[in-house]
């Protein structure tokens, strides 16, 4: 596809600020976004109401939290397919520590720590043994939900503490929920991480020449590994919202969930081979999709159909561009 | 000497057997050829799977849609015989590779014209496939009952004393084993993964040929599918749930190299005969059922920590005992 002896285009001038903002992927993005909501508004009279529109965040915020350190993973070229699966490990270790009585605190100690365990195990497999993260993620894919399912078999953990429920179902002001706050906190956490640090401009870097990244003097192998550990972490957190807005922990629980964090992810404009994409592109993503899924619920659409539209989704966000850039290509011609 | 004994093959061998032995030293009844036919047949769709997915990953990509593939045909096929019950069961086993192949096409299609990267069109197409199966079943179940005798019957119809079932995966592998090595699609898809630059110029398309692996892969799901659904003798749309990633754990376990270029037939077999023996003992020596997903999943990751430790050590000396011997 990519011809070595095609010249390198170098505009004549470059655009302004305004026109570079006003063409970039995030604001076709939110003009999708605003799009989907007229158009909710229309479809349904059940949309334009807080306490729904407050409801159907739901549908984002955790696996939004995870999609964050997910960008940074996949922007630095790796991918860790296993989050659903390390959810699934975290919350029956919290499941696990509510029968010998462990309280809330406890409860949310033990189910972040598990999720930075998983992440470190990831970490360890693909940096210290040098093995490809698709692998790696697909195999503990395995493992870390299949621990729960001998843990739990087809069994489930409940009755977990009435003040444990407060992360999945409480409210910090009228209809702006804990998992919002949490959302925003994380959302800002990772925007200046990556485009205000060091250690983001290092990300970049190792995403776009992992060996010249590593030739200027950065350790290629810890930003690596600390990244499996934040998406491990995340994903814990996401494990404890969840836990606490279901109430009860199934083996089962968030399966398929990695499909919609990766879609979040690509959606959001980062670049699925790694080297680019931003945190603001991911929040209007987060909200896209919360948006689509939510207006179809109110539409009476399946589940199962709508991850039909995920999938076209996937598939669609990245296929377009690249039809657009053969037609435009073709046209010159 | 390492030429004639593939080394990776006579060690997972070597696994199978000690497994075999350590079972039959508490349960004799475990090795006796009748149940040892029996676990062949029940591995036989991983096997045809895996040859597929073998093919796939050996260009440097990876289908995991393969067990949607799988669903999606299986149903189709399970709602044209409830429709059709006349219709001769080979002519729904040519629907249901062509059905299969279209699909795998598509995956296929999406990689090669537009560049997709595998992974993220095989997870796309995934949920997409199991979607599918909601809307053209209604979420309904297709129950033994309304399937035709014929069509519920014919995988487990025995031929020369095996199954038809098991026939069609020793068919599957006789005709990869000589496409693999004789036939120029084969070897083509050796050089693709093995180096893509060279490939080009040694005249062979890269995109197409992992075009074709993905079609190869889609036909034998589509195969799968219906010899999986006769079987059981049951369609809906949660069918082989999750199977994709037993697939894939069998090829890493079969040592087929996940960056591409490196595996063989026999690998791709024994790595699904070796998932094959252990889900069978698990009931055996008295192991919840629950374990196995667990145990494929350190499998694929002792696997791939193994594979890829015997894979340095040659390192690419090559050349320099090339000119060492100059």
């Amino acid at each position: 596809m990519t011809d070595a002896t095609q010249t390198r285009h170098v505009p004549d001038h470059l655009n302004s600020r305004a026109t570079r903002i006003f063409k970039s992927w995030e604001a076709l993005l939110l003009a999708v976004a605003i799009a989907i909501f007229v158009i909710n508004s229309f479809a349904s009279p059940y949309f334009l109401s807080a306490w729904n529109l407050s409801d159907a965040t739901f549908n984002f915020t955790e696996k939004a939290m995870i999609a964050f350190a997910m960008a940074l993973l996949i922007i630095s070229g790796e991918i860790d397919l296993s989050v659903a699966s390390i959810i699934a490990l975290s919350s029956t270790a919290m499941g696990l520590a509510l029968q010998y009585g462990a309280g809330t605190p406890e409860l949310v100690m033990i189910g972040l720590t598990v999720g930075l365990l998983c992440g470190a195990f990831n970490g360890f497999f693909v940096t210290v043994l040098g093995l490809p993260s698709i692998v790696v993620t697909i195999g503990t894919m395995s493992l870390f939900r299949g621990i729960s399912y001998i843990i739990l078999g087809d069994d489930a953990f409940r009755g977990y503490p009435a003040s444990f429920s407060w992360f999945g179902q409480g409210y910090i002001y009228w209809v702006f929920t804990v998992e919002m706050l949490l959302f925003v906190i994380i959302a800002i956490i990772y925007g200046v991480l990556l485009h205000k640090t060091n250690f983001g401009r290092a990300v970049y870097a190792i995403g776009n020449n992992p060996t010249g990244a590593l030739f200027s003097g950065i350790r290629v192998a810890r930003v690596k590994f600390i990244l499996f550990l934040l998406t491990g972490l995340m994903s814990g957190i996401a494990a404890v919202c969840l836990t606490s807005r279901l109430g009860s922990t199934r083996p089962s629980i968030a399966t398929g969930m990695e499909l919609e964090v990766v879609t979040m992810v690509v959606l959001g404009g980062v670049n699925i081979l790694g080297g680019s994409g931003t945190i603001p592109g991911v929040v209007i993503a987060a909200f896209v999709m919360g948006l689509v899924t939510f207006g179809l619920g109110l539409l009476n659409v399946p589940g199962i159909v709508m991850s039909i539209f995920i999938g076209l989704l996937l598939i669609g966000v990245i296929a377009l561009p690249r039809l657009w850039a053969m037609a435009a290509a073709g046209r010159k011609a | 000497m390492t030429r004639l004994i593939p080394v990776r093959e006579t060690i997972l061998a070597g696994a199978i057997l000690v497994l075999l032995l350590l079972i039959s030293s508490r349960f004799a009844g475990f090795v006796a050829p009748s149940n040892l036919a029996n676990v062949f047949n029940d591995t036989a769709p991983l096997i045809i799977l895996a040859l597929g997915q073998m093919v796939v990953i050996l260009t440097r990509c990876i289908d995991l849609s393969v067990a949607a593939n799988l669903a999606l045909t299986g149903m189709a096929v399970a709602m044209i015989n409830v429709a059709m019950p006349g219709l001769p069961i080979p002519v729904i086993i040519a629907i249901a590779i062509f059905l299969g192949a279209i699909m795998g096409a598509i995956n296929g299609v999406l990689v090669w014209k537009l560049a997709i990267p595998p992974i993220v069109v095989t997870l796309g197409t995934m949920t997409i496939f199991r979607g599918i199966i909601f809307l053209i079943s209604d979420g309904k179940w297709v129950n033994s009952h309304e399937m035709s005798p014929a069509f519920t019957g014919f995988p487990r119809m025995e031929l020369l004393g095996l199954p038809v079932l098991s026939w069609a995966a020793i068919i599957t592998i006789i005709i990869f084993g000589i496409m693999m090595a004789r036939a120029p699609f084969g070897r083509s898809i050796f050089a693709v993964g093995g180096n893509p630059h060279a490939a080009v110029y040694t005249g062979i398309d890269v995109g197409k040929t992992q075009f074709w692996a993905f079609v190869v892969s889609g036909a034998l799901a589509g195969l799968t599918g219906y010899l999986w659904v006769s079987r059981f003798a049951v369609a809906y749309v949660d069918i082989a749930g999750g199977f994709e990633l037993e697939v894939v754990a069998a090829c890493v376990i079969g040592g087929i190299s996940i960056a591409g270029g490196v595996g063989s037939v026999g690998g791709a077999v024994l790595g699904a005969i070796f998932l094959g023996v252990v889900k069978n003992a698990l009931p055996v020596v008295n192991i919840s059922p629950f374990w196995q997903l667990a145990i494929s999943g350190s499998a694929i990751l002792i696997a791939v920590a193994f594979n890829a430790r015997s894979g340095r050590n040659k390192g690419r000396i090559i050349l320099k005992s090339a000119e060492a011997t100059q």
